[in-house]
């Protein structure tokens, strides 16, 4: 099935997303990606602990891989620009997860300053992902921003709680002439499958894996509820409706 | 002199380089990255560039995140 997605000038053939955080080991990463076959891989920017030596992260993400920096730490417009600039310097590529926060307890994103922040970066030729809020009107400015795809949370980022978001995802899909990416809150392969079955262009996925007791084999789970669920959107679902409708025939039945 | 490292002030010797800075704190170059007064460094100019009172540095690295 020739079936691929176009962001910023790279044909994606995988539409699982994948972030970084949270592994109990760097090692599972490259595990990861070669079981799952994602290509977009996100990863933070962070200074400096003298007192902890930690690893390059960028040393375990297969070469092959979009290496997509987020913003995360942001709290404006002006502090994601900053970071997104440092990081494609850095030689990261010219993807950024836009990702600008001021909301400690559910993380949500501010997106007047996100629809700012790609804004400026999209001018500098960044391929631009903001992680948003649901909300068409937002998402509609981070069009006209100059925005590469939009990517609306399904429920707070860590939760694992699901597609919390769904009627204002699906209406995002419905009106917004760009890929959405469900992003964060995605915590069961089952959920990926619900989030492309209704049209999602990918989902980016973090805590799910990195956190499950074997997060490669969670990764292949992922792997295939996307896939599942993109196959499923594209072979058309049949309609709902309210009462029984018998699928084997009415007529000749076996009785007097 | 006074340099503000990631954000705490420090003291460092006069003349000290941005790549003398990171091996003084213990760092392997190819592991971070280095802001020197809001723009970015690359690793083969860290030995030019020369460290003057009150700069700002940052030294950063990518970690793990979504």
């Amino acid at each position: 099935m020739n079936d691929v997605l176009k962001i910023g000038g790279q044909e994606l053939n995988n539409r699982l997303f994948l972030g970084t955080g949270k592994f109990s080991s760097n090692k599972y990463i490259p595990e990861v990606v070669r079981i799952s076959g994602v290509q977009v891989v996100t990863v933070a920017l962070r200074r400096v602990d003298p007192e902890y030596e930690e690893e390059n992260i960028a040393a375990f993400v297969p070469q092959d891989c979009v290496l997509m920096p987020n913003t995360s730490g942001a709290r404006n417009a002006q502090e994601a620009v900053r970071i997104a600039r440092l990081a494609r310097a850095a030689g990261c590529g010219n993807w950024v997860k836009i990702e600008v926060i001021t909301d400690n307890r559910y993380l949500l994103p501010d997106n007047d300053e996100t629809v700012k922040a790609t804004e400026i970066l999209a001018g500098e030729g960044f391929v631009v992902l903001p992680y948003m809020s649901p909300d068409l009107a937002a998402a509609k400015k981070l069009v006209a921003a100059g925005a590469a795809a939009v990517m609306p949370l399904g429920a707070p980022i860590g939760s694992n709680r699901g597609l919390k978001t769904k009627e204002l995802v699906r209406i995002l899909i419905d009106e917004i002439p760009l890929p959405v990416i469900v992003d964060a809150g995605i915590g069961r392969p089952s959920e990926a499958a619900e989030a492309m079955e209704m049209g999602a262009a990918a989902v980016l996925v973090n805590t799910a894996i990195a956190t499950a007791g074997d997060p490669v084999a969670m990764a292949g789970a992922f792997s295939l509820a996307v896939k599942a669920g993109r196959m499923a959107y594209l072979a058309e679902p049949g309609e709902t409706v309210e009462y029984a409708r018998a699928s084997s025939p009415l007529t000749g039945f076996l009785r007097d | 002199m006074k340099i503000i490292l990631n954000g705490k002030e420090e003291q460092v010797e006069e003349r000290t380089t941005v790549a003398g800075l990171v091996k003084l704190k213990g760092f392997a170059p190819g592991t971070v990255i280095v802001e020197y007064n809001n723009e970015l460094v690359k690793q083969e100019n860290w030995d030019a560039t020369v460290l003057k009172s009150d700069d700002r540095l940052e030294i950063l690295r990518f970690v793990g995140g979504g």
